[in-house]
């Protein structure tokens, strides 16, 4: 009973809302609304960490290196509001589920090994 | 006064129009029923006695169930009383389910907290406890001082102290409703409630509301 309530309670999974692993790069699309306006902020970046697993806080960390070499790293929940919808730009085959070490890393050895999408995969 | 009885199931968190996160605490509240009225003629003040938790029969005593023949109950065990300022207006038998709390009403959660047993001042007070170092042999967690010496020659009442923790009848005042689904005999408020999952609530309308 207990169960079943509490997940019921789940918010409903954003339709844009598409499968994705750590490696793969996206597009954050995400709603900001400053005042009255509203615009579509875009993150691009490498999954880096997905938390929570299907639990109404779970998230997911999305890095990417900006203008001057400089790390940003930004965690959105996975069933937030706020996120327009999110493109997979490019799978990687990665061999943890926590990529951290790529903070460590810049240039040739932060490179990940683009996944070959089989048919039917 | 409106109230209901429940059971606390658990926290999750929402998402708030302006896509906010809200931690939520959901309870499984009612369907209560109205086991008793009181007024002043019988009893000398008014009340309602509201009864939650569907049991089977074996589990009551002759005594319990004839209490509930009364008001033609299902058997249920726990009863609870809701202070009235004048005549209630239910009447025996009355179901209350999780509807009489509307989204965004301010209510007060009434639980027993988690035991915690007989617990140091460092736990229980959040006491500093002693140095970790420089010599230290049993004064880690210690309460340190209870007072003056020679005056006042005594510890002062009320005194911070180890003892018990928990397990203690608590209120959690002015909780916003979140959520009510009276279908599923389902209440939604924002923030913490006391007790373990499973555990006893009484949930009644705030009573002291806070300014909007």
């Amino acid at each position: 009973m207990s169960n079943a309530l509490m997940a019921s309670l789940l918010p409903e999974a954003n339709a844009n809302m598409p499968d994705f692993d750590p490696g793969d790069t996206v597009r954050v699309h995400q709603r900001i609304t400053e005042g009255r306006n509203e615009r579509i902020q875009i993150f691009q970046g490498v999954v880096i960490a997905k938390h929570g697993g299907k639990g109404a806080g779970a998230t997911y960390t999305v890095r990417r290196v900006a203008s001057g070499g400089i790390g940003v790293e930004r965690t959105f929940p996975i069933y937030s509001k706020s996120v327009e919808k999110v493109e997979v730009l490019r799978k990687a085959r990665v061999r943890r589920a926590r990529l951290y070490y790529l903070r460590e890393r810049q240039g040739k050895s932060a490179r990940l090994r683009e996944k070959i999408m089989v048919r039917g995969d | 006064m409106r109230g209901i009885l429940g059971k606390k199931v658990g926290m999750t968190q929402l998402f708030d129009e302006s896509g906010a996160v809200v931690p939520v605490t959901v309870i499984e509240a009612g369907p209560c029923y109205v086991t008793q009225v009181k007024t002043d003629e019988t009893d000398g003040y008014c009340a309602v006695q509201i009864g939650y938790e569907e049991v089977p029969e074996r589990k009551l005593t002759k005594g319990e169930r004839g209490h509930l023949s009364k008001a033609q109950t299902p058997n249920i065990r726990r009863l609870r009383e809701l202070r009235f300022e004048e005549a209630p207006q239910y009447t025996l038998g009355d179901e209350i389910k999780a509807d009489v709390f509307q989204e965004g009403d301010f209510v007060d959660v009434v639980g027993v907290s988690k035991g915690k047993g007989f617990a140091g001042a460092v736990k229980r007070h959040n006491f500093r406890g002693g140095p970790k170092t420089h010599g230290q042999s049993d004064r880690h967690r210690a309460t340190g001082s209870r007072g003056a010496g020679t005056t006042p020659g005594h510890t002062f009442p009320g005194s911070k102290a180890p003892g018990q923790m928990g397990n203690a009848r608590v209120t959690i005042q002015n909780l916003k409703v979140a959520l009510v689904d009276a279908e599923r005999n389902l209440l939604v408020v924002r923030g913490a409630i006391p007790g373990p999952k499973g555990g006893l609530v009484f949930v009644r309308e705030a009573v002291k509301k806070p300014k909007s």
